[in-house]
């Protein structure tokens, strides 16, 4: 339908976030070799995104005050989606949405913790921009195609982790057990292969992996701080033994080690997990669900494939979603939409290819909470109900009326746009259908569009006719079930 | 309050019940509609919740010695008597209104429900409680069953969920169920204005009936956007809501007013589900203020509004409030002064014909104390979650509860109806 080959198509709407009139520019003469390449090996491709905040010819942000998405998660949200939509690395951004479900953490709980400006530093400050460490978000753009251990040791010790799962006050004197059972049950294998008395393990693996405050910190401040530090003091220094081998030599008992040798248990840990073969398998699934298809169940030879690749290349991700990219299930015709768009690709892509003229992400932060995905607030560690779970009326209504407000914003510029093809109803369909693309319509639903441009009258290709109804079509076509299906 | 208090309120029942009821707002609306159809308004409260700080042994040494930091003080616990045991116990102080309930014979407190080996994974054991099933946590869930009971063609608002995502409790093999997540957003929003508009959402709904043959996933969505549009204008009804009297403003009882509206228009709605979340109490979880208390305050002012609500609009006969969460909490209080996943949890039951009091028999927190498990870690279960299910199902809702739990559990059931 759209101006690109079907297969680009695909590869866009599940390795990015759909094309815009400008990415077609830029993919219409490539090959779908080529484009998973320049998908894939993004640190080719400038990463500029930010500083094209506040051009005209791009998407809008807007905030009661400065512009601060360092500070302040409303106006981060919007810097988020803004890089979804205009970013020339959208597989780095698709990555950083699967890793902020895959280990999500709600800002409501930081808040409650450290206030709002700690919180929204802890989740989205880009390196730099402030004193002290980057936020979570920013680890998993760095992290995107990297090293999974090397990710989950660096997510052991980031603050907004050790804040949500309550690493901060994990002690020798008392253990906490949540980040313990969670990087076990939700990171790495999977409930059904670690037991009771391995979450107690893990806890005492990792205490004294607490939180330390910059000099005079005060939570207002905007270059006040918190960052990891190993206290040597609280570590548990006696052995702890697991049901799974948890050392290099095999063996399922991390012997005794002095407290100030003590983090190499978390090496031991860590490694045990992203090592683990059904570590390997259990990413493999989510990337299917991911990649691939929601509505065929993981492949057996896809899983084995793919965890066969995560192993072999020493838990490395890049190989493994290339692997993925250019396998056959991937590229089966088949798997074409396949998904359930989460609320956030929807919104991205629905304004990718119905357009942004003067349209501010601002207006994107409640329905995307109505549609069940206020970005940085999941609704618990399990992340976000994929799949069919994110569709229910209330939620379909929130998506339908995000529609309405989008193809309100841009009913002046699609009529403009749209009046070489708007001769007859047939051609302002197909017109439209080169930009928004939904699953293929059967021909009762295609009919009713056709009937719905019909309805106010004998068809002129009056401006005015055209301001009403490519608006109401554009809102139909991205409201459509079909559309949901990416 | 002396301790003989409750023997006075379980006699004084009816006294006390008829001097509050006084005032009965019934309205026309309701008179009207004749509301004799019972409802069950089903609250969940996601995380966890800690039942040894919501129903306190305030006279057990060992909840003090265990609980340092976070144990209430016994001077401010809401008594509520003793239970069969002789144990004596005290809701949290925030759940004022609830006491009130207490006092009135209409609140039943569960203790100890649960199941054998609970799980402490959040997702698995509140997909226990949704299907009913200790031994699978996937499948279609105990009320969806229920809903698959009652005769075809069921109304499209027969269950009313008031949260974004299904529960795995009303998953259903025939009875789909609308989320309603924010009624005053639950409307059709057009970029054009007045014909236009309509035959937008005409549009939509032609394309929406398109059955999909062969395409099921998107005949799913399809069937989803047709129960969107088509519970639009009824939902509207219940938006347009004046109650009797003022909610607290949280998305909790926000919820409950919603729920409160659809019960007094008359929209025919049997089961509401309501949640509420936060209940993941790892770290600085306070005693009788603090986060915990923040919780507990949220839960007892929406449910006594709600229940004050429905009770003013004449209703309150008719409707039955349930409370539960997926686990209670360690006994012992962590290092971050807050309390990890444990076993047995309380469940409570609200209503106008419910039989209030204290079911079930408090654990003894020394430990060795066999009302204990997990190295005296965790309080151990001792009404099964079921029989309380069965209860409602059987004296509430009227339907066999056997093929609906997949087994007979009315045996040692509470006798809370």
């Amino acid at each position: 339908m759209s101006q690109l080959n079907p297969e680009i198509d695909h590869l866009l709407r599940r390795a990015g976030f759909g094309a815009s009139l400008a990415d077609a520019g830029t993919f219409r003469n490539m090959s779908t070799a080529a484009a998973v390449d320049h998908l894939v090996d993004y640190e080719g491709r400038p990463d500029d995104v930010d500083s094209r905040i506040g051009r005209p010819d791009h998407a809008q942000v807007t905030s009661r005050d400065v512009f601060a998405p360092d500070i302040d998660i409303d106006d981060a949200r919007q810097r988020w989606v803004f890089r979804m939509i205009h970013t020339r690395r959208p597989l780095q951004e698709k990555m950083a949405l699967f890793w902020h479900n895959h280990f999500a953490t709600a800002y409501s709980k930081l808040v409650t913790d450290s206030g709002s400006v700690q919180a929204a530093k802890m989740l989205a400050q880009k390196p730099g921009a402030l004193r002290g460490p980057q936020g979570q978000i920013e680890l998993f753009r760095q992290y995107a195609l990297g090293n999974y251990r090397d990710l989950l040791w660096q997510v052991a010790q980031d603050p907004a982790m050790l804040v949500w799962l309550d690493g901060k006050s994990n002690t020798k004197a008392k253990p906490q057990e949540n980040f313990g059972r969670e990087v076990m049950e939700l990171f790495t294998v999977g409930v059904g292969h670690y037991t009771e008395s391995d979450v107690y393990a893990a806890a005492r693996v990792f205490t004294g992996w607490n939180l330390r405050r910059s000099e005079g910190y005060r939570r207002d401040d905007i270059n006040a701080y918190q960052e990891f530090v190993y206290n040597a003091d609280e570590h548990d220094t006696d052995a702890k033994t697991f049901s799974f081998p948890v050392t290099t030599t095999g063996s399922r008992t991390i012997a005794e080690r002095s407290g100030s040798a003590g983090m190499q248990d978390g090496v031991d840990l860590i490694t045990a997990l992203a090592v683990h073969p059904e570590t390997a398998r259990r990413l493999a699934r989510k990337f299917w669900n991911f990649f691939v298809s929601e509505i065929h169940p993981p492949d057996p030879g896809f899983v084995e494939s793919t965890a066969a690749v995560y192993l072999q290349n020493r838990t490395e991700i890049r190989p493994v979603v290339r692997h993925i990219l250019t396998s056959s299930w991937f590229n089966n015709p088949s798997m074409r939409h396949a998904r359930y768009s989460w609320p956030s690709e929807f919104v991205a892509r629905a304004i990718k290819e119905v357009g942004w003229q003067g349209f501010s992400l601002d207006k994107v932060r409640a329905p995307l909470a109505n549609m069940g995905m206020l970005l940085f607030e999941p609704p618990n560690v399990g992340g976000w109900p994929l799949g069919a779970g994110w569709f229910s009326t209330g939620t379909m209504l929130a998506r339908s009326n995000f529609a309405a407000t989008l193809a309100a914003s841009q009913k002046n510029f699609m009529a403009v746009a749209l009046e070489p093809e708007g001769q007859t109803p047939q051609a302002l369909l197909a017109a439209m259908l080169d930009r928004v693309t939904p699953a293929p319509f059967d021909s009762a639903p295609r009919q009713a569009l056709l009937s719905y441009l019909l309805a106010g009258g004998a068809w002129t290709g009056s401006a005015a006719q055209l301001n009403t109804r490519a608006a109401g079509l554009a809102r139909l076509l991205v409201a459509s079930s079909e559309y949901q299906l990416v | 309050m002396p301790i003989s208090r409750r023997l006075f309120i379980r006699d004084g029942v009816a006294t006390v019940t008829l001097g509050l009821a006084a005032p009965s707002f019934l309205s026309a609306i309701a008179q009207a509609q004749g509301l004799q159809s019972r409802r069950l308004v089903v609250v969940y409260l996601g995380g966890g919740n800690d039942a040894l700080n919501t129903l306190i042994p305030y006279q057990d040494a060992a909840y003090y010695s265990r609980r340092p930091s976070i144990a209430v003080p016994a001077g401010q616990v809401l008594q509520v008597g003793a239970d069969s045991a002789g144990r004596v116990l005290g809701l949290h102080p925030r759940l004022g209104g609830l006491r009130n309930a207490f006092n009135e014979g209409h609140l039943a407190l569960v203790q100890r429900t649960g199941y054998p080996n609970s799980s402490r994974s959040h997702f698995e054991a509140t997909d226990i409680w949704g299907t009913a099933n200790p031994q699978s946590s996937t499948g279609s869930g105990w009320l969806g069953r229920y809903l698959d009971t009652l005769p075809r063609p069921v109304d499209a608002l027969t269950a009313w969920n008031t949260s974004e995502e299904t529960p795995r409790a009303l998953l259903s093999a025939q009875t789909g169920v609308p989320a309603i997540p924010n009624a005053t957003t639950y409307t059709y929003a057009s970029p054009n204005r007045g014909s236009a508009a309509l035959e937008e959402r005409a549009a939509a709904q032609a394309m929406a009936a398109n059955p999909a043959a062969g395409r099921p996933h998107l005949a799913f969505v399809n069937g989803t956007n047709r129960a969107a549009i088509g519970t639009l204008d009824r939902v509207a009804q219940a938006t347009a809501y004046t109650p009797s009297v003022i909610y607290p403003n949280n998305g909790f009882a926000l919820a409950l007013r919603t729920v409160a509206g659809a019960i007094v228009h008359g929209i025919g709605s049997k089961v509401f589900w309501v949640q509420t979340g936060g209940f993941d109490t790892h770290a600085q979880q306070g005693a009788a203020a603090g986060a915990y208390g923040n919780l507990m305050g949220t839960l007892g002012d929406g449910l006594w509004a709600f229940y004050v609500d429905v009770r003013n609009q004449g209703l309150a006969h008719d409707t039955t409030v349930i409370v539960f969460s997926e686990f209670g909490r360690r006994i012992s209080e962590n290092g971050s002064a807050g309390t990890d996943h444990g076993a047995a949890g309380v469940m409570m039951v609200l209503g106008g014909a419910v039989r209030g009091g204290l079911y079930g028999t408090a654990a003894s927190l020394a430990p060795g104390h066999p009302t204990l498990e997990n190295n005296s870690g965790d309080v151990r279960y001792e009404t099964d979650f079921r029989s309380v299910y069965a209860r409602l199902l059987d004296q509430w809702l009227g339907v066999n509860s056997v093929p609906i739990l997949n087994g007979d559990f009315r045996a040692g059931a509470p006798a809370i109806f």
